[in-house]
């Protein structure tokens, strides 16, 4: 995947006002099976994608015992007993020995397959993707409710997989391939025009969507409550999961740090890594991830800080090549699509 | 590429004309990609040759520029301020970035030829 085709600017306004695809074929898939799958799923995920319905997906975070996070990830139930783990490519080798390890408890009640170099995965995202995906494959792949998936489609001849998720804060959806297939898949989008769309804009995309990036906003030092997922974490004691009395302490005390959003004054860029400092110039957090939010035509970033700063409208200043930057704290994300949303998750 | 033949250039991808004018080259625009803020200095700053006097920002990266010269700085395009997208689009001329008066010049700035050589371009028509 390239950093970027036409442009970063341009290519993240093509998804935002029409639509554009994205070659995610890095991704990492593993597959789940066995009688045991649901049971396994339940307890290495912080959410609860064992009691999914077939063709239902999930999003999750993939725990240590002290409830830091090893990777984030969607899990999808294609069958009673067959679960499908996305991961990302950076955490890939590490997941899979994890999961490993983890299933050695199973016994033969559960099995594990590395499916990442048998399948393509091609996002389709922006407002217009769904029109398309209708034109394409049939009306009732608009029926997909968000974090629905269906295997009854075909794309240029060939089955695929088409789940109504993404990382980019618009409608659309994303395509399981054969490897084998990706190109026909890719040749039939690009036939009706769509633009292929880089990991710049990728970036800029999720970051105003206010989505977590693996290493930046989630790590091992950083834990899914930190990060704000409450949502994702399951709490009830007799449902446990790696990590969960951990991840139940922090929700009881609150955690220490929290991710906030920073709108920046000015049109320097807080980049990863550079220092948050409150008003009497003490050191309060880092920027997780940074860039100018071309729909907001403003500096954003997303910023891990201590607990005591993180409540919306605090002032706090981004250390930029030496110089302070104002910057008001805002609830995340930045951005939020208009119009009806399909539910569903 | 396009590397106009009346100014001069240097190895970190500046140029600068016979008035004093500095901006960066079409190269450089485009390994940025789109530039978003654009750091000027104060009027009346000195500078050294090879001092910093400002930073381009891109989506993707951040660079900073380089003085080609010895003199201090005379005007500024605060233009860019709402404008940044001008050094993309026009690097030799709306996207100018400061107005320097010289007081000496460094002795390795490169001619036009020399700096498409430099770049990898090799030989051709301008």
């Amino acid at each position: 995947m390239p950093l970027e085709y036409t442009g970063i600017l341009d290519e993240h306004h093509t998804v935002r006002t029409r639509m554009g695809m994205f070659d995610v074929s890095h991704m990492g898939e593993f597959l789940v099976t066995g009688p045991g799958a649901a049971d396994f799923v339940d307890r290495v995920t912080t959410n609860r994608p064992g009691r999914l319905e077939v063709d239902q997906a999930t999003y999750a975070a993939l725990c240590q015992e002290d409830g830091g996070t090893l990777d984030d990830l969607v899990v999808y139930r294609r069958a009673a007993t067959e679960f499908m783990l996305v991961v990302n490519a950076a955490s890939r080798e590490h997941d899979w020995a994890w999961l490993n390890l983890q299933r050695a408890r199973e016994g033969d009640a559960v099995q594990l397959a590395d499916v990442s170099d048998t399948l393509a995965l091609i996002a389709l995202q922006g407002p217009q993707a769904m029109a398309l995906m209708q034109a394409l494959v049939g009306p009732g792949v608009a029926e997909l409710l968000r974090f629905r998936f269906s295997t009854t489609f075909a794309m240029a001849g060939r089955p695929v997989l088409i789940s109504r998720t993404g990382y980019t804060g618009e409608d659309g959806v994303e395509i399981y391939t054969a490897a084998d297939d990706a190109l026909r898949v890719w040749q039939a989008l690009a036939a009706r025009e769509v633009k292929p769309i880089g990991l710049g804009a990728r970036d800029t995309l999720r970051l105003e969507a206010g989505l977590p990036l693996y290493g930046h906003e989630l790590a091992r030092d950083i834990s899914p409550v930190e990060a704000g997922l409450t949502q994702f974490i399951r709490t009830r004691p007799d449902q446990e999961f790696i990590g969960q009395p951990a991840l139940l302490r922090q929700l009881r005390s609150g955690p220490a740090r929290r991710l906030v959003g920073l709108r920046l004054e000015g049109g320097a860029i807080a980049r990863a890594g550079y220092p948050v400092l409150d008003d009497s110039a003490t050191v309060v957090g880092r920027v997780t991830s940074g860039s100018y939010a071309p729909t907001l035509r403003q500096p954003v970033a997303m910023v891990l800080v201590a607990a005591e700063r993180a409540d919306p409208d605090t002032a706090l200043w981004v250390a930029i090549r030496g110089k302070p930057i104002l910057g008001r704290v805002v609830a995340l994300p930045f951005y939020r699509r208009r119009g009806p949303r399909p539910s569903g998750q | 590429m396009n590397f106009p033949t009346d100014r001069q250039y240097t190895a970190e991808h500046e140029w600068i004309d016979s008035q004093g004018q500095v901006g960066i080259t079409d190269y450089a625009q485009d390994a940025l990609g789109d530039v978003v803020f654009v750091d000027l200095p104060a009027v009346g700053n000195q500078l050294q040759i090879g001092d910093t006097f400002g930073v381009v920002e891109s989506v993707k990266s951040v660079s900073d520029l380089y003085s080609p010269v010895q003199g201090v700085v005379e005007a500024v395009n605060d233009q860019l301020v709402d404008h940044p997208e001008w050094i993309n689009e026009d690097p030799y001329g709306k996207g100018w970035i400061i107005r320097l008066r010289t007081e000496k010049l460094a002795e390795d700035l490169l001619s036009a030829e020399q700096y498409r050589q430099q770049v990898g371009e090799g030989k051709g028509g301008v």
